[in-house]
């Protein structure tokens, strides 16, 4: 087992090597600099002045010679400066960014799992049963709501109209020196709508999984057999047939594993988060190239690693697809 | 920060009122001037483009009633009570700020902050003429070469060390160092030699005389203690200012907010307001969900905002609006070098096609004026008596045919020599009202016979692709305009190059002349005869179809007094806005 992770790992860098290599070309094929928003259409802006940019920021180089260089820094662990005008260093701007990126999208990933599992098991369990239709209905409703306007709808709803919940951003004013519990409930009410409406819009995939994996595990003889020897149909259900099932549910959680950090840009500006997406588009529109490849180049090693994590856990839990240790 | 200029166009959407009041330095954006919409958020107001900037539009026309005044008139506000101090004041911003140091900054929200921490040499009046603000006053030599200002004694930064004329000189070499990655290096290229003469006294000699160089001074000075040594792109002041200003850093949490405090040492007076919260909140909508709810004192509305969903009583109780012309407008722009449009009478035929009053009331449901020029029409060099184009088809149809344009196929669409007269309109993405402009335009033209496409792209590329290269037909864009009359860059015909701005290819030898002339003298009796020459010949051959000039329509909480609109719009005199003690709403 140790033997196979660690060739997973070593064949991980040449793939991750070839990701940033497709990532940097084809970020440098789209038209347009870094350096365009700061000094297109504006008359104060010099051709010294823009050479002067360019030079600063290297973009006076050949593109393997910068792809070189930034290679160079990232093995040192060093990703570089933002092309904005803060000019801060890319990991700065990432890391500031990840604790709220990451909290909303764990709790949202956990409360999805609490309600699309049951919800999975029961439409399996009783399927096309009135309840296994309307279950489906909403599920499926929340995939096709649009984010943004059920996000707006309830602002208005809690925000304006109740005035039980805040509307947008992560903290009321003048809370600094509060105790624990109070930035603790504020911090709550604040994640209450983000968190609801990003849970709703994913239910209806891992509960479509959920239940068509559950249909193929109690069609098995083994669960025959089960009812056959007399068992109680909670113990059928709930202990043979669903840890057979929730088995690909694993292999979806590993995928989910760069999702974590990822963020949805309209999600994100409807509630005035400040999280991955907004950086990751704010930087592909200001082609700000070292953000841009740190944000990328994060994601790729957390798939990467997601996908590893997979396959071990897969390994773990079910004896027969375990690998066997060669050589 | 409302002064001028800053970026580009807006379109309308004063999402970001810029407070900052007058006094702030103004001119800091003046010279930022990065025009043309940049980014556009997504829903098409881009941080820069926020017009409130400024300015309130005298009448000179016909359809504003009364510009410049509270749509809404809060009695409240007129009562003269005594400024008081206290509460807080929380503006909604769509886009962050990217760094506090004025001249590495070239977005609004940055220049908005950084307008309230620092203070130019001078700066733009309620009436946009400009005053001394860390310059008590100023001398021009008789020959119009040199500029001395008197600065004024007794300033402190706010960590307290004394401000004095090393800190200008410090600021002056700083943006002229090529090591400076600036965008307003242009205006100071001009100077031949600057020079600290005593502590108070700071010394500038031009190389030729230079018009708008009093105005460039308006640049936020900066602390030559701190900076001293370091790469100024390496600086802490970047994410922790320190200023002369009214206001002083307290935080700035990325994405969230940005928090200053009055500066009791501020040497115009404490600002009565003591807390000012700047909120980032991208969407437009969600800002106007916390506006609503009361969590927002300040913000720009969209023009359906402004008329359709703020007028019931809860909400005009609460809060009052404000309406002025912005510094900026919006024009359709011809590739002059392309066969079509190499010709003025079919210029001026697409003029008369274009029925820009439709514009004004459809896009912008009326907040705005149609345009003659390329000046605001409140501004005192602005001309009148130009040649205008009144929506009028059939003399769009006569003067095409003149120009051998006719339907001699029977399809509906002109043409000449076998070609149809047919072309792709290109507007940058995220400005719908660029886009619904476009649209009307398209219908317009189609009844005299034109086929025009539209192609809406993404700003880099539209930059690179299309304008720097040249490839492009006609283009819907927008300028921001300034205080000064100066269009230099726009307009002269060496300015034509690539990564120029006048990307148009627009070259008259009189204009040029006009230009150069207006530029390198102080007179203004001779600068006004310039500039409203200019406007004529601009009027007759018509290189744009300028379109309109759309309003700021600003909305404050009612509990804000001492607003004062006046040309330069509402925020000039912000430091005096106060909140009576009964009415205070936050106590920190």
């Amino acid at each position: 087992m140790l033997g196979y992770i660690s060739r997973r790992l070593a064949m991980m860098l040449p793939m991750l090597l070839g990701i940033t290599l497709i990532s940097f070309t084809v970020m440098n094929l789209a038209p347009g600099e870094p350096i365009d928003l700061m000094t297109s259409m504006n008359p104060k802006a010099t051709a010294e002045a823009r050479e002067r940019l360019r030079a600063r920021y290297g973009l006076d180089q050949p593109l393997p010679v910068r792809y070189v260089k930034w290679l160079g820094r990232v093995v040192r662990l060093d990703l570089g400066r933002s092309f904005s005008q803060d000019n801060r260093p890319v990991w700065d701007k990432i890391r500031e960014r990840i604790p709220i990126t990451l909290a909303i999208n764990a709790l949202s990933l956990l409360l999805i799992l609490a309600l699309a599992i049951p919800i999975g098991i029961y439409s399996a369990v009783r399927q096309h049963s009135f309840v296994d239709r309307v279950l489906t209905v909403f599920v499926f409703v929340g995939f096709a709501t649009p984010t943004f306007w059920l996000a707006l709808l309830l602002m208005i709803l809690f925000g304006v109209h109740l005035g039980w919940l805040p509307i947008s951003g992560l903290q009321s004013p003048g809370l600094a020196g509060a105790g624990f519990w109070t930035i603790f409930v504020d911090r709550a009410r604040h994640l209450l709508l983000p968190v609801l409406v990003s849970a709703f819009g994913g239910l209806a995939g891992i509960s479509r999984y959920m239940r068509s994996n559950m249909l193929e595990v109690i069609r098995q003889d083994y669960i025959i057999t089960a009812r056959a020897k007399g068992l109680p149909e909670r113990t059928v259900i709930g202990k043979h047939a669903l840890r057979n099932a929730l088995m690909p549910i694993i292999t979806i959680l590993g995928f989910s594993l760069p999702g974590l950090i990822g963020g949805s840009v309209i999600f994100e500006t409807i509630f005035a988060i400040p999280g991955m997406g907004q950086l990751f588009y704010g930087a592909v529109m200001a082609r700000d190239y070292p953000l841009i490849m740190g944000v990328l180049l994060i994601g790729a090693a957390l798939t990467l690693l997601g996908n590893l994590l997979a396959d071990i856990s897969y390994a773990l839990v079910d004896p027969r697809i375990r690998v066997h240790d060669h050589e | 920060m409302h002064t001028p200029v800053p970026a580009t166009t807006p379109d309308v959407g004063p999402t970001t009122p810029r407070p900052g009041k007058a006094s702030l330095s103004p001119p800091a954006v003046l010279l930022l001037l990065l025009l043309l919409l940049l980014f556009a958020a997504c829903d098409g107001r881009a941080p820069h483009d926020a017009p409130e900037t400024p300015a309130a539009a005298p009448p000179t026309g016909n359809e504003q009633s009364a510009p410049g005044k509270p749509a809404a008139v809060a009695a409240g506000n007129t009562v003269a009570a005594a400024p008081v101090s206290g509460d807080t004041i929380v503006v909604g911003s769509i886009g962050d700020a990217s760094t506090l140091i004025p001249l590495l900054a070239t977005d609004a929200s940055s220049h908005q902050i950084a307008g309230l921490v620092y203070n130019g040499l001078v700066r733009y009046d309620k009436n946009l003429k400009l005053e001394g603000e860390l310059a008590e006053s100023w001398e021009i030599s008789a020959d119009g070469l040199t500029i001395t200002f008197h600065l004024r004694p007794g300033v402190r930064w706010h960590d307290g060390k004394p401000f004095t004329a090393a800190d200008v000189l410090f600021t002056y070499q700083t943006i002229i160092d090529p090591k400076t990655p600036t965008a307003y290096a242009g205006d100071f290229e001009q100077v031949e030699t600057a020079t600290a003469v005593d502590p108070l006294t700071f010394r500038v000699t031009y190389r030729r005389p230079f018009a708008p160089a009093l105005a460039s001074w308006g640049l936020g000075i900066l602390p030559e203690h701190l900076l001293t040594g370091i790469d100024i792109t390496d600086s802490p002041l970047a994410r922790h200012p320190v200023g002369t200003g009214p206001y002083r850093f307290v935080e700035w949490k990325t994405g969230t907010e940005i928090v200053l405090t009055a500066n009791d040492d501020y040497f115009e007076g404490r600002p009565c307001i003591d807390r000012y919260r700047y909120r980032v909140i991208p969407d437009t909508a969600t800002m106007f969900l916390e506006l609503k709810a009361g969590n927002l004192d300040w913000m720009g509305l969209t023009p359906i905002q402004y008329d359709r969903q703020t007028t019931a009583a809860r909400f005009t109780r609460a809060f009052n609006k404000y309406r002025y012309l912005a510094f900026s407008y919006t024009y359709l722009g011809y590739n002059l070098s392309h066969p079509l449009f190499a010709d003025r009478t079919v210029r001026q035929a697409l003029s008369y096609a274009i029925n820009k009053r439709e514009l004004v009331d459809g896009v912008l449901l009326g907040h705005g004026r149609v345009a003659t020029g390329p000046y605001k029409p409140d501004t005192w060099f602005y001309n009148p008596d130009v040649r205008r184009y009144p929506h009028d088809p059939d003399k769009a149809r006569a003067l095409l045919a003149a120009a051998g344009w006719e339907d001699r196929d029977g399809d509906g669409l002109l043409d000449r020599g076998g070609t149809p007269f047919s072309f792709t309109l290109l507007t940058n993405q995220g400005n719908t009202l660029r886009a619904q402009t476009a649209e009307i335009i398209q219908r317009r033209l189609a009844e005299i016979g034109i086929e025009m496409k539209i192609r809406i792209i993404e700003w880099s590329a539209f930059i690179n692709e299309f304008i720097d290269k040249r490839k492009f037909e006609a283009v819907i864009l927008g300028w921001t305009t300034g205080q000064d009359p100066d269009l230099y860059d726009i307009w002269h015909s060496g300015k034509t190059g690539t990564k120029e701005l006048n990307f148009i290819g627009y070259a008259n030898p009189e204009v040029d002349d006009l230009l150069e002339r207006g530029r390198h003298t102080f007179n203004r009796d001779e600068r006004l005869t310039c500039y409203r020459r200019l406007q004529e010949i601009l009027a007759e051959e018509q290189p744009y179809t300028f379109l309109y000039v759309p309003e700021s329509l600003p909305v404050v909480a009612a509990r804000f007094h001492g607003i004062d609109p006046a040309p330069a719009g509402i925020s000039h005199n912000f430091i005096r806005w106060h909140v009576p003690p009964a009415m205070q709403l936050y106590t920190r």
